[in-house]
């Protein structure tokens, strides 16, 4: 007997989860705990995403897995298999096709719109862990709105680095209430995180499930005379010469040789496609 | 200003079997403004009781304690703080301060706790330093590594620091040398000149008799005599 | 006047054991009572449920809020009471550490309560707690120190700095020169002295030391067994002492 329950969870997890969705939705921001399962991966490795994904898809939808940006790394391959087989589902590459989307570590250059589901794999939900230890005192501090202490952190990096040097996971505050952690996506992505479609976020290890929904207040924590900035390398893509995506830098060889790329494989595809070419594709051309 | 009217005070030593030990009973007296009453009577007599007791440190068993209308015998401690910050002034036999704090402004201390400015309390506070014989270069330091004569004048520059209307000397001029003392007396009487009621504890005689105004046998209190 | 803080019949039990039993008093602004007591006297007990640390069995601890009058905390939402603990009370704890983020640097320590209210600028921030360390006798360049890098008394200066940057009205002090030496206990009360007085502070100083009572406190409640046998003006009820365990305890101080 090897068949599959439709997206490998049964019924009754998938409405638990569904559930903690709906919770999250409705309080946006809040991490709503719940029944993280055994999953054929170890944790760490997106089984969060993945069971958020599970309960969310339909026979209907068409699926995309994005890890770092990429279509066509293992983890990446590895989980759009896996729903392939559990699911039946139609999968897809492109951005655009895709109705539920599920990342890691990125948000997609192309904005997404009120038909799409982004959904993030979360190692640590909590965004005052580092500085606060106590589960039980964090809990208390985001249902009483005591954020005294995320501002310490950020302070702490302006006293040390005479700058915010948080560059990934940084926090922000959802719908003037909760403040969360966006996941490690590059701050350069934070302000894509006021969008149309749905953002759905799980912690498999830690068992917690948050949720933005479409068009929600997200801004980026900071000081007035350090104000937040979604920087990014001051390059462009060396093969669609893309200037406003991020960039992954390639070292090429060992004499030094570098290139930067659209962390965005879709997108930058798609721009050549378009007959857009960074310098390393004009020298091929040329 | 001052009035005491039936005064009694005792103390029970609870852990010697509860012994009582009678001080005085039906003390009545007055101090008017720009008087100085010196109290007088043998060692023991209860001289430095009965000051205290117009002071609020020590708790008068019956009878009515009033400085400038205020009962102090019932008064709220709130009362009795205000009182002697503003109206009351007491210089003991003793220097108490915190460590550590400068000379300056252990003098200067009454002045900021009525809210005068700094400067001026410092100002104020050097002059009557200068007076009294400290040298300057003493003023940083805490006046808990001076001699004791100089311990005296520093306390009794604090009690002079602020023109109390009322003011508590207990024997201001012990331990001081004659122009120190001249320049002690010397205070008292610009004290009494401005109006302020003043009681004293002189054992020096010569002192008594050049400041004060009026004699009370503190005697006349001792438990058991006739009114 | 209002009473900056009426406690009615405060008491705490331990199961059959009185923690503290019956108190009672007023405080006003400016006022610095200290509460003195061997060992087990419950005065421990006793700040801790005045502060909102411990809930007391009974009574009430009404203190004059600036948005609502008197209001009585034992009955206050938690929330509310937290918002207390940060901007018009404060908590010196006898024991730096338990007061102070041992691994945020010393500005970030005195900068969190601002940022809990609101501070948003950095510069600002930064500003008011250089100012703050100064005021405590902490030199300015430590300012991006941690507090692991401080003796002990500078720990303690540094717990007073961080409480008091949100100019509270009313502040709590668990035996804040317990543990220091002699010389740097000095220092310290002479700090507190000068910072009640500026400030107009209102404190309540639970000590067992009675020579800390007598240089810092204008009122003194003296506690036995749970109970207050006696309370007054500070040097009254030292110099004049009424009740037979206060004339034991007074007698029993070593003379230097």
């Amino acid at each position: 007997m090897n068949e599959y329950n439709f997206a490998y969870l049964d019924e009754q997890t998938k409405r638990m989860i569904r559930r903690a969705i709906l919770k999250g939705l409705a309080v946006p921001g809040y991490q709503v705990p719940f029944a993280s399962r055994e999953m054929p991966m170890p944790y760490g490795w997106g089984t969060g995403g993945v069971q958020v994904s599970a309960a969310t898809l339909t026979p209907d939808d068409t699926f995309k897995v994005i890890d770092q940006g990429a279509d066509d790394t293992t983890n990446a391959v590895s989980i759009r298999k896996f729903f392939e087989n559990t699911a039946g589902i139609e999968t897809t590459e492109q951005t655009e096709k895709a109705t539920i989307i599920q990342t890691r570590h990125r948000i997609p250059e192309m904005a997404l719109s009120e038909d799409q589901i982004l959904v993030y794999q979360v190692p640590i939900p909590e965004p005052l862990r580092f500085l606060e230890p106590r589960e039980t005192e964090t809990r208390k501090m985001h249902s009483l709105e005591e954020y005294g202490l995320m501002h310490v952190k950020l302070y702490e990096d302006i006293s040390q680095h005479g700058a915010i040097s948080t560059s990934y996971a940084y926090p922000v505050k959802v719908s003037d209430r909760y403040v969360m952690d966006p996941s490690p996506i590059p701050k350069f992505d934070n302000p894509k995180l006021e969008m149309d479609a749905i953002q759905l976020f799980g912690a498999g290890r830690e068992q917690r499930i948050y949720a933005v929904p479409p068009h929600t207040k997200v801004v980026s924590l900071d000081f007035q005379d350090y104000p937040f900035e979604a920087t990014k390398a001051d390059h462009s893509c060396d093969l669609c010469g893309a200037e406003d995506s991020y960039l992954d830098e390639v070292i090429m060889d060992d004499a030094g040789h570098r290139m930067f790329v659209c962390s965005d494989t879709d997108y930058c595809r798609s721009r050549r496609d378009a007959g857009h070419l960074g310098r390393l594709a004009k020298e091929d051309a040329a | 200003m001052i009035e005491l009217v039936d005064v009694s005070k005792s103390f029970t030593l609870h852990n010697q079997g509860s012994a009582v030990i009678p001080v005085m009973e039906r003390a009545s007296f007055k101090v008017e403004p720009g008087e100085c009453v010196a109290l007088t009577g043998a060692s023991g007599a209860g001289k430095s009781t009965l000051m205290r007791v117009i002071y609020g440190n020590y708790i008068a068993a019956s009878g009515q304690v009033l400085v400038a209308g205020l009962n102090v015998a019932n008064a709220e401690p709130r009362e009795i703080l205000a009182l002697r910050r503003e109206t009351l002034g007491y210089v003991s036999q003793f220097l108490r301060v915190v460590p550590r704090v400068p000379t300056l402004e252990v003098v200067a201390e009454p002045l900021l706790d009525i809210g005068t400015e700094k400067h001026v309390a410092l100002d104020k506070a050097a002059s009557l330093l200068r007076r009294l014989n400290i040298p300057e270069h003493l003023w940083t330091l805490s006046p808990t590594t001076f001699s004791g004569g100089e311990q005296q004048r520093v306390n009794i520059a604090r009690g002079f620091a602020h023109d109390y209307p009322a003011i508590l000397l207990d024997e201001p001029t012990a331990s001081l040398d004659a122009q120190n003392r001249q320049t002690v007396l010397t205070l008292i009487e610009e004290a009494k000149y401005r109006g302020a009621a003043i009681v004293g504890i002189f054992h020096d005689l010569d002192a008594r008799r050049q400041v004060c105004t009026r004699e009370i046998n503190v005697s006349d209190f001792a438990p058991g005599m006739a009114a | 006047m209002t009473p900056l803080l009426q406690v009615e019949g405060i008491q705490k039990h331990y199961g059959a054991r009185i923690g503290c039993a019956d108190v009672s008093f007023d405080l006003y602004p400016g006022e610095v009572m200290g509460i003195v007591g061997e060992s087990g006297s419950g005065k421990s007990t006793l700040l801790n449920c005045l502060a909102g640390h411990l809930e007391p069995d009974m009574g009430r601890v009404i203190f004059d809020t600036r948005t609502n009058g008197p209001t009585d905390t034992v009955a206050m939402s938690e929330p509310e009471r937290r918002l207390l603990g940060r901007t018009d009370w404060a908590f010196v704890h006898q024991h730096a550490r338990d007061g102070l983020r041992m691994s945020v640097s010393a500005g970030g320590n005195i900068g969190e309560r601002l940022m809990a209210v609101g501070e948003r600028h950095y510069g600002n921030i930064r500003n008011k707690a250089s100012d703050w360390l100064g005021r405590v006798e902490i030199e300015a360049d430590r300012i991006d120190n941690r507090p692991t890098a401080f003796s002990g008394g500078m720990q303690q200066r540094l717990q007073i700095a961080r409480n008091l940057v949100t100019g509270p009205r009313l502040v709590f002090m668990d035996e804040p020169t317990g543990g220091l030496d002699v010389s740097v206990q000095a220092r310290l009360l002479d700090l507190l002295r000068g910072l009640v007085r500026e400030m107009g502070l209102s404190a309540i100083i639970v000590t067992h030391d009675l020579a800390v009572v007598r240089l810092l406190a204008d009122r003194l409640m003296v506690m036995k067994d749970g109970h207050v046998v006696e309370a007054g003006l500070t040097d009254q009820v030292l110099d004049d002492p009424q009740h037979a365990y206060t004339q034991l305890l007074v007698s029993s101080v070593l003379q230097v």
